[in-house]
């Protein structure tokens, strides 16, 4: 399908522009200040309409199907919260006119106020625009913490199952990243981390539950382990989906969390963005985080951006309010029962689809899930491996799982259906992967070769990296 | 409300397959002790009807007016096809593209995105967005610390207060030296910054227009971070105005696409992006999309150039950036795609317009514009009482404009203002009649 430029007809037009109702006066900014091209396409509102959704019809997103994708909880993102966030109310408020826009600041405060009721956390700030922004702003709180403490403690520790924003984020930090082993139950091996442990570490990252999709059996020992080194305790809380009204991050040990809100708290993904990650963090924090925090008293809301320690400000204005609304209306909807039920049946699904499939694929580590579990592809016949098995499930209408993540599984293939699927997509799931493992003994090309009924085939991405075409070189 | 829908029945079938009797069974990992014996203190669970009135309620508590108010988040109009597009749920409800062959939708609008971004900024490669333009500057910066191994950041003091502050925040953990350069007659000084710049100046910061609306002297900036072998970083808040304006011969080049067909929303989200020229194509942080083949020989597109990224090089990559802005900047493409070459004379009326609430402020007694650096659609006047301007405004419905003293002390009583296409010529004229009586 051709791009957009390339359905360029000169002199055609989308929108009719107001006719200038002030006298027109002669240009006055100087000549060497203006651009001499805009190269950019003339077509019809027409052209854009087909054009655009000719695209959306070859993109698959979790209204077309199931969308097992491990650690991105791919739960539907119901159509309430998508009409609540564009109400005229919202949309045209300023953030520098925060007066004027009380309903904005109390929503952010109540959205706030529920989060941490959530997390057992003592406030949180919600300007991160994504879980990896948050991540990093939980770095920066560990780095002030100890800049504060007169203390120079330059290393974070990360077990071998983190997510690769993990040590990225630690990095942006000008800390150090230092790798812990698994044991064989997928959980921290407790022998690596005493044997890492000393004054120079700030802290420690863990998701939890893990990219395994398991709960660390040893979570309150690991925390002591580090509270009495003086470390702090940070929780990657993507995986929030699982735990959500049974069990609050705070109450585990753990000092600072960061949230997905585009995971749990059902806010769609947009082919990548926008998120939100919230971070929260225990009363001896409060001190580091963002400015501004909001603060309400006598029923007024305002800005605090009295916080002696903050680590400053990690966006311009209060992060992504679009989607905060989202979340905050999914959160009003369900309730404090219906936040319990999700995880539940996020488990409940979880282990079912496990139990079903760990009898036709290796799971390592087999023991009762969480919100996802991690199959390998080891042992699988005909060199069939994660790829192609991922790629047949989009012959038949799946999104495929997480693949080749995390990077302690062969050939992973990491699945999580989610609370909002239901026992007979499950089934269907199921019944089709066993069908995929039956191919890949009885007639491997079929997998290999897939997928065969998708827009385009397999696409080279070898070829794609080594001689990169980024744009489109021609002049409309 | 809830979006379950397993029956007790199935429930049942489900918790047998697995092997236990009550969903609670698979928590058992988790220590008794930690397992909430109360349920959350959150309010109860609400019907559709019940929850929209709730959040209506809140909406319906901001006051809206006519605003004069800008400041690095614009109001223009936004044709209804944007919105229409970005609904489509096959967009909305995706993923990143890991999976390109059902991913072609997102992956050929994001390569779209790309040429709209390296077409307007003159850049060789651009990114797939980034959170905003603040995070964008902030890791623009950095960047040219990875590039130039030097450590010293110029700033210019008419960049966005709130950029300003967050590029300091991330510089600060690198123990970069951020240094502000002043400015004279509402743009940056030069003098000042070529007093500045020396051997350890990573990169030259500029905002054009800049934050007071005033367009920059880019030529002789870049001869002045060029000659003295440091990068220049432009950064473009106000986007229309690439329709008008150039964006210097840049280093690198990013800003924030929320003029682009993407209303205000207190903020977010929008979308931040990021061009640079090709020999730092390596060093961009977040996803790139490139053009490629399928097994039959098919154009296709895909992610690319993933070695930069944290899934691959952990504490290695040249960012942390996973989620980004992905359906902001669809927003974006569409909104491009739209205006067409019309983005010209859009970015022309703004001017004009504002032009022409200049000239009549300028008649009035007590007002004053107090820059004459050649500006695109903000600028700045002195008053006697700013805090009353905004109050005798607000009364009569109209949001004056930022009040400068909230980021710069020296500009007591002086307001930061903001004409659009939006702006009816009576629009204008009403705002110069009330500001004509205010004693
Ligand atoms: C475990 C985990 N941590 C962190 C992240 C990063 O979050 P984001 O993509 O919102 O930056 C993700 C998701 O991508 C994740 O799955």
């Amino acid at each position: 399908m051709k791009i957009i430029f390339e359905k360029s007809s000169s002199g055609r037009k989308a929108v009719e522009l107001p006719e200038l109702d002030v006298p027109m006066k002669e240009n006055s900014i100087p000549e060497s200040m203006l651009r001499n091209e805009l190269d950019l396409p003339e077509v019809s509102e027409v052209d854009v309409v087909r054009h655009y959704t000719a695209l959306s019809r070859k993109n698959f997103g979790v209204d077309n199907g199931f969308y097992p994708l491990g650690s991105c909880t791919m739960k539907y993102n119901p159509k309430i919260n998508e009409d609540m966030a564009v109400l005229n109310g919202f949309t045209q408020a300023h953030p520098l006119a925060p007066d004027l826009n009380p309903g904005c600041l109390q929503l952010m405060y109540e959205l706030e106020k529920d989060l941490c009721e959530i997390t057992g956390m003592a406030r949180i700030t919600l300007q991160p625009a994504a879980g990896s922004h948050g991540e990093l702003t939980g770095v920066m709180i560990i780095k002030k913490y100890f800049e504060v403490k007169g203390e120079k403690r330059t290393k974070i520790l990360i077990p071998d199952s983190a997510h690769g924003t993990n040590p990225a984020s630690v990095t942006l930090c000008s800390m150090e990243a230092v790798e812990i082993k698994s044991n064989n139950q997928g959980s921290i091996d407790l022998e690596d981390l005493k044997k890492n442990i000393d004054k120079d570490v700030a802290g420690l990252m863990l998701t939890n539950p893990n990219t395994l999709g398991l709960v660390d059996k040893n979570i309150l020992e690991i925390a002591k382990i580090l509270h009495d080194n003086g470390s702090l305790f940070y929780c990657d809380g993507a995986n929030l989906n699982a735990v959500v009204g049974i069990s609050k991050i705070a109450d585990m040990g753990f000092d600072i969390v960061h949230l997905n809100l585009h995971k749990t708290f059902s806010t769609p993904h947009g082919c990548g963005g926008p998120g939100s990650g919230p971070v929260g963090v225990v009363e001896k924090l409060v001190d580091f985080l963002p400015i501004p925090l909001i603060e309400k008293e006598n029923n007024e809301y305002s800005l605090n951006y009295n916080l002696k320690n903050s680590i400053g400000q990690m966006r311009a204005f209060f992060g992504n309010f679009g989607v905060m609304i989202k979340a905050y209306t999914y959160i009003k909807a369900l309730g404090a029962e219906g936040l319990r039920q999700v995880a539940e049946n996020a488990v409940l699904n979880a282990n079912y689809l496990m139990s079903k499939l760990k009898k036709h694929y290796k799971l390592p580590y087999d023991t009762i899930c969480k919100h996802e579990f991690v199959l390998s592809d080891e042992g699988l016949p005909n060199n069939i491996i994660t790829t192609d098995i991922a790629k047949r499930l989009l012959d038949y209408g799946f999104h495929a799982p997480t693949i080749y993540f995390p990077l302690i599984v062969h050939g992973a293939i990491m699945i999580e259906p989610t609370e909002t699927e239901s026992k007979q997509t499950l089934d269907r799931f199921a019944d089709v992967m066993i069908k995929i493992k039956q191919e890949a003994e009885q007639n491997p090309d079929r997998v290999k070769n897939a997928p065969s009924n998708t827009p385009v085939k397999r696409l080279d991405a070898v070829t794609a990296a080594r001689n990169p075409i980024l744009k489109w070189e021609g002049k409309c | 409300m809830n979006y379950i829908p397993t029956t007790e029945k199935e429930k049942k079938e489900m918790l047998k397959e697995i092997g236990v009797n009550d969903a609670i069974d698979l928590f058992q990992d988790i220590d008794e002790q930690l397992i909430l014996k109360e349920p959350l203190k959150i309010s109860k669970k609400l019907s559709e009807i019940e929850v929209r009135k709730k959040v209506e309620s809140l909406a319906q508590k901001n006051k809206t007016k006519t605003s004069f108010l800008g400041a690095g988040c614009y109001n223009h109009y936004i044709p209804s096809v944007v919105n229409h597009i970005i609904s489509r749920s096959e967009f909305y409800t995706a993923y990143t593209p890991y999976q390109p062959e059902i991913s072609q939708g997102a992956l050929q609008s994001i390569f779209e995105f790309q040429t709209f971004i390296c077409k307007l900024t003159g850049m060789d490669v651009a990114n797939a967005s980034m959170y905003d333009g603040s995070s964008a500057l902030a890791e623009a910066a950095f960047m040219s610390h990875n590039i130039t191994n030097k450590n010293k950041i110029l700033i210019s003091k008419t960049v966005h207060p709130e950029y300003k502050k967050v590029v300091k925040t991330y510089c600060k953990m690198h123990d970069l030296e951020v240094v502000e350069i002043d400015f004279k007659n509402g743009a940056t000084d030069t003098e000042k910054l070529k007093n500045e710049i020396n051997d350890e100046t990573a990169s030259v910061i500029i905002q054009n227009p800049n934050f007071f609306g005033c367009i920059e002297n880019l030529d002789e900036i870049e001869k002045i971070a060029h000659e003295n072998n440091s990068l220049l970083i432009t950064c473009i808040v106000e986007a229309i105005s690439l329709g008008l304006l150039k964006a210097g011969n840049a280093d690198i080049v990013v800003g924030d696409g929320q003029s682009f067909g993407i209303s205000p929303s207190f903020g977010g989200p929008a979308f931040g992006f990021m061009a640079a020229k090709k020999e730092h194509m390596r060093k961009l942080p977040g996803r790139i999309v490139g053009q490629t083949i399928d097994a039959d020989g098919n154009k296709g597109f895909i992610l690319t150039l993933q070695a930069r990224e944290q899934h691959i090089r952990r504490e290695k990559a040249t960012s942390n950036i996973c989620t980004n802005q992905a359906l902001m900047a669809l927003a974006g493409t569409v909104y491009l795609s739209m205006l067409g070459k019309q983005l010209k004379n859009l970015a022309i009326i703004n001017n004009q317009k504002t032009n022409y609430a200049i000239e009549k402020i300028n008649k009035l007694i007590n007002f004053e514009i107090v820059f004459s650096s050649p500006i695109f659609n903000e600028f700045v006047v002195k008053c006697n009482d700013s805090k009353k301007i905004i109050d005798e405004l607000e009364k009569n419905n109209i949001i004056a404009g930022l009040d400068l003293e909230k980021y710069y002390p020296e500009l007591k009583n002086h307001l930061l203002m903001c004409v659009t296409e939006t702006h009816s010529k009576s629009d204008i004229d009403k705002l110069v009649e009330v500001m004509e009586s205010i004693k």
